[in-house]
């Protein structure tokens, strides 16, 4: 592998005088999880917004390594462009499964929208892909035709990933993919995204202010504050020998049971 | 014929839907906004079909206006009424002799020709608003030709009746580009929408024409292992004995007892005659 398959060159969001985030630069390899940590307000997920194109970013380049053309700026891309990679070869998983789920479509309709988007016409297929992937997320067969409405918190988020994956994505986005579980649950969802991870060779960038969170899944990691990174390294690196002030308190706030 | 200028609308009214039609005709399927205007009647009533009828009339226009496939229901004899009033047009029932017919909810069972416009009465034009309620996001999707969010729907439909359920106002795809929602015509209707005559739809709260030229090619949607079907009632009508019309089951005393009958009343009645005449 010669070359990353994101490549991140300054960006910066500002609202109004305040900073979003500001000069962030980093690259991502295939197979690679990034995961980036910081307080409430830090500019995480407005980072995570920018990159994804679900926010203009005010500065910066956010180079893809498409199928077809190689690396490709994805803001310079046309919109139609753009949609069809963020349904196809990306996945945005959020914080909340309301936001990324439809809740009036059942659990199958859910898995099998990516799959129609993209021209499956087939029903069989379709549904036999969904059965597939609701299995490969602890879902029951059983459930197939139930709205996400009947289903449990966890449920919800194992049901947005199932329904993110399905086309096969290459990159991921997630944010705060634990947030509000109960840790049992969290515990579960941990285990299963890191195995789908490692099984599909995603590359993955995890949104989280869970510290426990991004040493299970992430390779790297970067800490933001204020907007700006201030620290960046190997997840291990950067948790067991924090060099900043901010990582070494974010570091030893965690509390222990 | 002095308090109402030719068909109630105002000319310069009538100006600016023509164009919206126009524009419609130029791109098949394609949903215009349109500066709808306040008709005398509830909306729901048919005001976009109304405007679109005011602003086709001639004064040589024979007009026939249906409601379920019958002339002589409410809706179809105010709104027939309305033009006999304001526009002093000649009006019909034969379908054959119609040069423009309104309709609601049914195509004509005879075969329409070139010189004919059906204009229908459109209630929502947007086939993915009940899948997508954002009017700038589905806006959007038709600009993208994201359609398959369509596809979920009649996904639903199978994961819970076992087939397309779907029976009205089925989704089409237009020249291979726009989907369109066909108005509440029932899904039989659908295959008789690529005809000689110019269609053109109406929606006056939503303030949306759009129309198909003759000839345009609908093909309404289906998955490969659940193919469109062409549905109506299994029996033949009890009146006139077609076996190939769309069916209305009308119950006729408080027995339990009821019959089929052609919901194309001009149909079903020439039938009737004919049969008359055969006997005579």
């Amino acid at each position: 592998m010669t070359q990353p398959l994101l490549d991140v060159r300054g960006i910066a969001k500002f609202y109004g005088a305040r900073i979003g985030c500001a000069d962030v630069s980093f690259d991502l390899w295939p197979g690679e999880v990034m995961g980036i940590v910081g307080e409430s307000g830090s500019g995480k997920s407005t980072l995570l917004n920018c990159i994804a194109g679900h926010l203009e970013p005010d500065a910066g380049e956010v180079f893809f390594d498409t199928r077809v053309d190689g690396m490709k700026d994805t803001r310079l891309m046309s919109e139609p462009e753009r949609r069809m990679l963020s349904r196809t070869d990306w996945a945005f998983v959020h914080q909340h499964a309301r936001d990324g789920l439809r809740m009036s479509v059942s659990a199958g309709g859910n898995v099998g929208e990516r799959l129609m988007a993209v021209g499956a016409r087939h029903y069989g297929d379709i549904r036999a892909r969904a059965i597939d992937w609701l299995g490969r997320v602890e879902i029951s067969e059983s459930r197939i035709d139930d709205r996400p409405t009947a289903f449990s918190g966890g449920m919800q988020q194992r049901l947005q990933i199932a329904r993110n994956l399905v086309t096969g994505p290459r990159l991921v986005f997630m944010d705060e993919p634990t947030g509000g579980l109960d840790v049992s649950v969290q515990a579960r969802l941990l285990d299963l995204l890191r195995s789908l991870v490692r099984e599909m060779g995603l590359s993955a960038i995890i949104v989280t202010h869970d510290l426990a969170v991004v040493r299970l899944l992430a390779d790297r990691l970067m800490v933001m504050k204020d907007g700006h990174v201030v620290e960046a390294g190997l997840t291990d690196q950067v948790l067991d020998d924090p060099q900043h002030a901010y990582t070494q308190l974010l570091v030893s706030s965690v509390l222990q049971v | 014929m002095s308090e109402y200028n030719f068909a109630y609308l105002d000319e310069q009214t009538k100006r600016m839907i023509r164009r919206a039609i126009l524009k419609g005709l130029a791109i098949p399927g394609y949903q215009v906004p349109f500066a709808s205007r306040e008709m005398p009647m509830p909306y729901g009533w048919g005001t976009g079909g109304v405007q679109v009828s005011a602003a086709t009339l001639t004064p040589d226009d024979t007009l026939k206006v249906i409601d379920q496939g019958a002339d002589d229901t409410t809706n179809a004899i105010s709104i027939r009424k309305f033009f006999q009033k304001t526009a002093g047009v000649n009006v019909t029932e034969k379908t054959a002799e119609a040069s423009l017919i309104q309709t609601r909810h049914r195509i004509p069972e005879v075969t329409l020709r070139e010189d004919q416009i059906l204009v229908y009465q459109v209630p929502i034009p947007e086939p993915l608003r009940f899948l997508e309620p954002s009017e700038v996001e589905t806006r959007k999707m038709h600009a993208l030709e994201e359609y398959g969010l369509m596809h979920v729907k009649l996904y639903e439909d199978i994961s819970k009746h076992g087939a397309i359920a779907t029976s009205y106002a089925y989704p089409v795809r237009v020249e291979g580009r726009y989907v369109m929602d066909p108005s509440p015509i029932p899904k039989f209707d659908n295959p008789k929408m690529k005809m000689a005559a110019v269609q053109l739809f109406g929606a006056g709260r939503e303030q949306r024409i759009y129309a198909l030229p003759p000839y345009t090619e609908v093909i309404s949607l289906d998955f490969e292992d659940y193919p469109f079907e062409a549905s109506k009632a299994d029996h033949a009508c009890d009146l006139c004995g077609a076996e190939n019309s769309y069916l209305d089951e009308v119950i006729i005393n408080d027995q339990g007892g009821r019959i089929f009958v052609c919901s194309d009343t001009d149909f079903c009645t020439s039938r009737q005659d004919q049969t008359k005449e055969e006997a005579a």
